[in-house]
């Protein structure tokens, strides 16, 4: 008698601690809902329609798809810019910003001082930054050119060129790696100093202690990064959208801009929403096989995690 | 004996002498390193500057100069003159403070859920919204823009602030990290002095963790400052327009039409544009960096 009224009174605590839980996080769980569950499900929806938001939306089954990838040539296009950036572009800018990061760990004056000269080209606005690159990139009278044609050298036409717009913006990137390197400084920080003392009496170089200590003992922030980078990467829209608005020659054309184009130029909702999806899914792919190697690579310390 | 021991203290201090010049010769060139990369990330700022205080001739000689003279204040004046960046800047911030009470209301008590006390679906449910981080937005951007145009919220505001207040995957996160870092005890005392959760977030947990809501506050209204797609894809009114839309704006009808100046009242729209982020992160910079090292490590 006595456990039966014991049980139910820790049941119903345990109720209403629920309740009380769902209380809490009902604004997450409303947003969830409303901004993201049903808009996810909308665009799914919205790919099997022929859509332009004024007429009715039309069922096209998997026509959309079909598009995209059987006669849609400058969707090729657009992944083959988008791959690029991911392949080259990711790696690039996470390499600075470790070696930024390894740089700024070294004992050194004006630490703080060089730190924030790193730091601030990831928090100026982008719609700044993209104005000063345009000037400093600007073919005729940028700094860089004026001062070639200045030793009688030819411009460099980093934005108006198919070949060069693409590292252009690699370039940029690697600019504004402020936050992935304040995040792999903080990691570098917090290696312990007993690691290398114990491989310095061991003999281990520089080069050594960098590959055996310092890369193994940051690798779950990289891990981090890397991800991060990745799904940043997939949709990167603002720098290109400002600097070449995809030209030239669909050179910089990338999977961000051309969904914003057929959604909000050429009113293709449908269509951008089946890119969308495709999106989604190779992003998820990704993480996921980012994630699956990662237990080969990424070491935490020696705590099961 | 006697000489072989001075030999080999004559080596020892050669040596010494050897390896205190290789570091010497080390820090000059690590000094090297850091200073000419420091200048290659500050120099589009710096000719940024440079531009914006040049007139016509000044821009456009080759080879380029640094420091004009003489210097043209006034481009300030004048470019942000010409289009209504008072403006801009007021819907800016029109659309950043409701925005900023937003997202630290709700993600406070989100994550104070996600973290204080234990309850069934706690964990799960945590996952999920991380999990949501992974989502692009491309995928929720257009079935979100039919709701907002159904609802007739083109050119207004609401869409850039409501969903503030509904909690952001983010910074639910770098507060729950936060949170979990305070000792249970202090919660267990004011249960016992007769607090219910709601008391004891906002008397126990909230104060102690301002620096980390300070983090939320600052990086929203950062965001809201330099959101860029947000604004393009709901906001076409050149009346509503926020300071990304505006700069932006100002250079696509400068470098279409031709006119003098271009370039030196565009660099000095952008110092500007620029400059009351940099002051904000001046004075917050401690708090900043760390803000992101948080998630960065413990995630």
């Amino acid at each position: 008698m006595a456990t039966a009224v014991a049980r139910r009174s820790a049941a119903r605590k345990e109720l209403s601690a629920d309740l009380k839980g769902m209380l809490f996080v009902s604004p997450w769980i409303l947003g969830f809902v409303g901004f993201t569950v049903y808009p996810i499900a909308a665009s799914l929806y919205y790919s099997f329609m022929r859509y332009d938001v004024i007429r009715k939306p039309a069922y096209i089954g998997l026509e959309n798809y079909i598009t995209l990838f059987t006669r849609d040539e400058r969707f090729r296009v657009v992944m083959g810019n988008t791959l690029y950036i991911v392949i080259f572009g990711v790696p690039l800018g996470l390499v600075t910003a470790f070696l930024l990061a390894e740089l700024l760990n070294q004992n050194m004056r004006f630490r703080p001082l060089f730190r924030t000269i790193f730091f601030i080209p990831s928090i100026v606005p982008v719609v700044a930054s993209a104005m000063v690159w345009l000037w400093v990139y600007n073919t005729q009278h940028g700094v860089i050119n004026s001062i070639l044609i200045g030793m009688g050298m030819r411009a460099i036409p980093f934005l108006s060129s198919p070949v060069l717009a693409k590292p252009s913006l690699i370039l940029i990137r690697c600019w504004a790696q402020g936050g992935a390197m304040v995040i792999f400084l903080a990691a570098l920080q917090d290696v312990p100093r007993s690691l290398y003392d114990a491989a310095l009496v061991d003999g281990a170089g520089a080069l050594a202690r960098f590959r055996h200590i310092t890369i193994p003992m940051t690798t779950p922030a990289i891990l981090f990064v890397l991800i991060t980078d990745l799904i940043d990467a997939f949709q990167q829209f603002t720098f290109p959208y400002l600097l070449t608005g995809g030209g030239p020659v669909d050179s910089t054309e990338f999977y961000g801009i051309y969904l914003y184009h057929n959604a909000f130029q050429f009113f293709k909702m449908g269509y951008a929403s089946a890119m969308a999806w495709i999106l989604f899914i190779v992003i998820v792919v990704f993480t996921v096989l980012v994630f699956r190697t990662s237990a080969r690579w990424v070491y935490y310390g020696g705590a099961t995690e | 004996m006697m000489a072989t021991e001075a030999a080999r203290m004559r080596a020892q201090r050669g040596d010494r002498r050897g390896v205190l010049l290789r570091r010497a010769a080390g820090r000059v060139v690590l000094y090297l390193i850091v200073f000419v990369l420091g200048l290659i990330f500050l120099l589009p700022f710096l000719w940024m500057l440079s531009t914006s205080l040049k007139n016509d001739a000044q821009t456009y000689v080759v080879p380029p100069i640094w420091i004009p003279n003489p210097m043209r204040f006034s481009n300030y004046l004048e470019a942000l003159t010409t289009y209504p960046f008072g403006l801009y800047a007021t819907n800016t911030l029109k659309i950043a403070i409701p925005s900023v009470v937003g997202t630290v209301i709700s993600c406070a008590v989100v994550a104070y859920g996600f973290s204080r006390f234990r309850w069934r679906l706690r964990d799960p449910l945590f996952y999920i919204c991380l999990a949501t981080m992974m989502i692009p937005y491309q995928v929720v951007m257009i079935p979100l823009f039919i709701i907002f145009r159904n609802l007739n919220w083109i050119n207004k505001f609401w869409p850039l602030i409501v969903p503030a207040f509904f909690g952001s995957p983010y910074f639910i996160f770098l507060l729950r990290q936060f949170f979990m870092t305070i000792p249970q005890d202090l919660s267990d005392a004011a249960k016992i002095d007769g607090c219910n959760e709601l008391r004891t977030m906002w008397s126990v947990i909230l104060p102690l963790a301002k620096p980390a809501l300070a983090v939320v506050a600052l990086f929203t209204v950062m965001g809201a400052w330099n959101d860029f797609m947000g604004p393009l894809i709901y906001i076409n009114d050149p009346k509503m327009f926020p300071i990304a839309l505006g700069l932006q704006n100002m250079r696509q009808t400068f470098t279409s039409v031709k006119r003098t100046l271009v370039w030196p009242y565009l660099m000095a729209a952008s110092s500007a544009t620029i400059a009351p982020i940099l002051v904000l992160f001046f004075f917050t910079q401690r708090t900043f960096i760390e803000g992101i090292a948080i998630t960065g490590i413990k995630g």
